[in-house]
């Protein structure tokens, strides 16, 4: 057995076995520990098949931001552990068909493999190219479209974002620096000439 | 068995003595920095700072550690046991394995990988797990609210450090630190080019290692000591070691990103026979010195103001850069790597 599939092997498992933790972890903390967990195996496997923008991608957005927000929420939840496990027998059929369609969906997928046309004769100009690169080159050229498309989605997702959150609400004090810059000596002290024994 | 000692044993043996030397130093000058912030915060308050433990308190940073190692490691009821213990491993951990892809001299790196600034970049976001770890298994009000202002703040001046990097990256052409220091030795460094973000990227760094005027998460008036609170004996001194390892790969980040890495200011003779790995640490100490300068200066920032400062400002400062850089790089046509 080479270092590489022993590697492969050791990767693989840790992150079936962390995602299996994910939903059968009692505390939801532990749930998105185990999460992260999963990502860097995941991102370990990219490693492997010489994926390294992926895995460092795959790093830096869900383990460093995505998982940091889930994190953030589930930690100021107050969830009652013993009822969250109660409708559990009740929900298993659902959940089960749920996980066999998409069994059934990825084994049909996989099955299929093959990638397009156009796609497999735009990598063959890629060879020899570092991972970046490449991506880049495709991303930026050929799917340039796709890419701006995806990227005006997140948008409307940020604005969506805001405009939920934003509310205005009164009687709050805020800071304006500008206003504080600008203020003169003249608009707010008053220097007035106290005699003694007499208080203002 | 000559094979199998050829192919994995002597690589093995050679890769473990290569990282000794990295981390035994790092260690020192962990232990060493604590003691320089110490002397140069006593000079700039008129003080003499450590003076009795060994000739000018030279042995202070050894005692300190003795005495945390000797002391009992509290663990509280309430806490969550294994999240509790694995929060600093995680943060020390993290301080330490960053140092694997920064380049010391031309050549001398452990790992030259082509994603070396990602790879940085992905360790430098994951270390709000340490805190975020500690302060939700403490079980402890303060040290929640310490690890969730932590969260919150490093999550924001991650954005500005990523959108100045990228300005760096147009710039070199390259993901790879030894690349970006070599287009360093074309171009001129780029504190030069970029100096605006240099100090965006320093202002940056104070925060994302929760270091003075943003160390809000440690506030001790409001928080007592913030997220290590309910910490002890070793498991705070792996903190402490963490934190401050961190300020040191914050600052070879700096120091290879905008100061030339291991080159020396100008290539001409004196300069150049100095060797590249002593430039690169006496320009470590310089950023380094920044820090504790800024420490000894400046007041904390309110929670507010250091949040309006990394998204109404820092953000849209980096984010103008990038489209700058962008711009000017397209229009002069002075994209490096070119056709590659």
């Amino acid at each position: 057995m080479t270092v590489e599939l022993f590697v492969f092997w050791l990767l693989a498992l840790v992150a079936v076995g962390s995602a299996v933790m994910v939903i059968g972890a009692r505390n939801p903390v532990h749930s998105v520990l185990f999460l992260i967990l999963c990502f860097f195996n995941a991102a370990g496997l990219f490693v492997l098949i010489g994926a390294e923008f992926l895995a460092m991608v795959l790093v830096v957005v869900y383990v460093g931001a995505v998982a940091v927000l889930f994190m953030f929420v589930v930690m100021m939840l107050d969830i009652n552990f013993v009822r969250l496990r109660e409708g559990f027998i009740n929900y298993l059929p659902v959940g089960a068909l749920v996980g066999l369609v998409l069994l059934a969906e990825l084994i049909l997928v996989g099955g299929s493999w093959a990638l397009r046309e156009p796609v497999a004769a735009g990598a063959s100009t890629l060879e020899g190219m570092d991972n970046t690169r490449a991506l880049g080159r495709l991303l930026y050229t050929e799917h340039f479209l796709v890419f701006q498309i995806a990227g005006v989605v997140l948008l409307v997702a940020i604005i969506g974002a805001i405009a939920l959150t934003l509310r205005e609400r009164v009687g709050v004090k805020r800071q304006d620096i500008a206003r504080q810059v600008h203020r003169r000596p003249a608009e707010t002290l008053v220097l007035e000439r106290v005699e003694p024994g007499k208080g203002v | 068995m000559v094979d199998a000692f050829s192919t994995t044993i002597w690589p093995v043996t050679v890769l473990v003595f290569q990282i000794l030397l990295v981390v035994v130093p790092l260690l020192l000058a962990v232990a060493y920095l604590t003691y320089a912030e110490r002397k140069i915060i006593a000079a700039m308050q008129l003080r003499q700072g450590p003076m009795t433990v060994g000739p000018y308190g030279l042995l202070q940073p050894l005692a300190d550690g003795l005495k945390l190692f000797l002391k009992e490691t509290v663990i509280p009821t309430g806490a969550n046991k294994v999240v509790f213990v694995l929060a600093p491993m995680i943060t020390f951990i993290l301080a330490l394995i960053g140092w694997a892809v920064i380049p010391f001299g031309n050549g001398i790196v452990l790992a030259d990988i082509n994603v070396g600034v990602l790879y940085l970049f992905a360790v430098s976001s994951l270390g709000v797990y340490g805190i975020i770890m500690a302060g939700w298994a403490s079980n402890s009000r303060y040290a929640f609210l310490g690890a969730l202002r932590s969260s919150a703040q490093m999550v924001s001046y991650e954005i500005a450090i990523g959108l100045i990097i990228i300005s760096v990256l147009i710039s070199a052409g390259s993901l790879n630190l030894s690349a970006i220091v070599r287009a360093q030795a074309e171009q001129g460094w780029y504190v030069f080019w970029h100096f605006p973000m240099f100090l965006i990227f320093l202002v940056a760094i104070l925060a994302e290692t929760n270091r003075h005027p943003f160390d809000l998460p440690e506030d001790e008036a409001s928080l007592v000591t913030g997220y290590n609170v309910e910490y002890s004996s070793m498991t705070f001194a792996l903190f402490f070691l963490g934190e401050y390892a961190n300020m040191i790969l914050m600052s070879a980040i700096a120091s290879v990103l905008f100061l030339g890495g291991w080159l020396p200011p100008l290539p001409i003779w004196p300069l150049t026979w100095i060797p590249g790995p002593l430039w690169l640490i006496l320009k470590i100490c310089l950023v380094l010195f920044v820090f504790i300068w800024a420490r000894a200066t400046l007041p904390r920032y309110r929670y507010d103001q250091l949040m309006r400062l990394g998204w109404k400002v820092l953000l849209p400062l980096s984010l103008g850069w990038v489209v700058l850089t962008a711009g000017v790089v397209l229009a002069f046509d002075l994209a490096q790597g070119g056709a590659g």
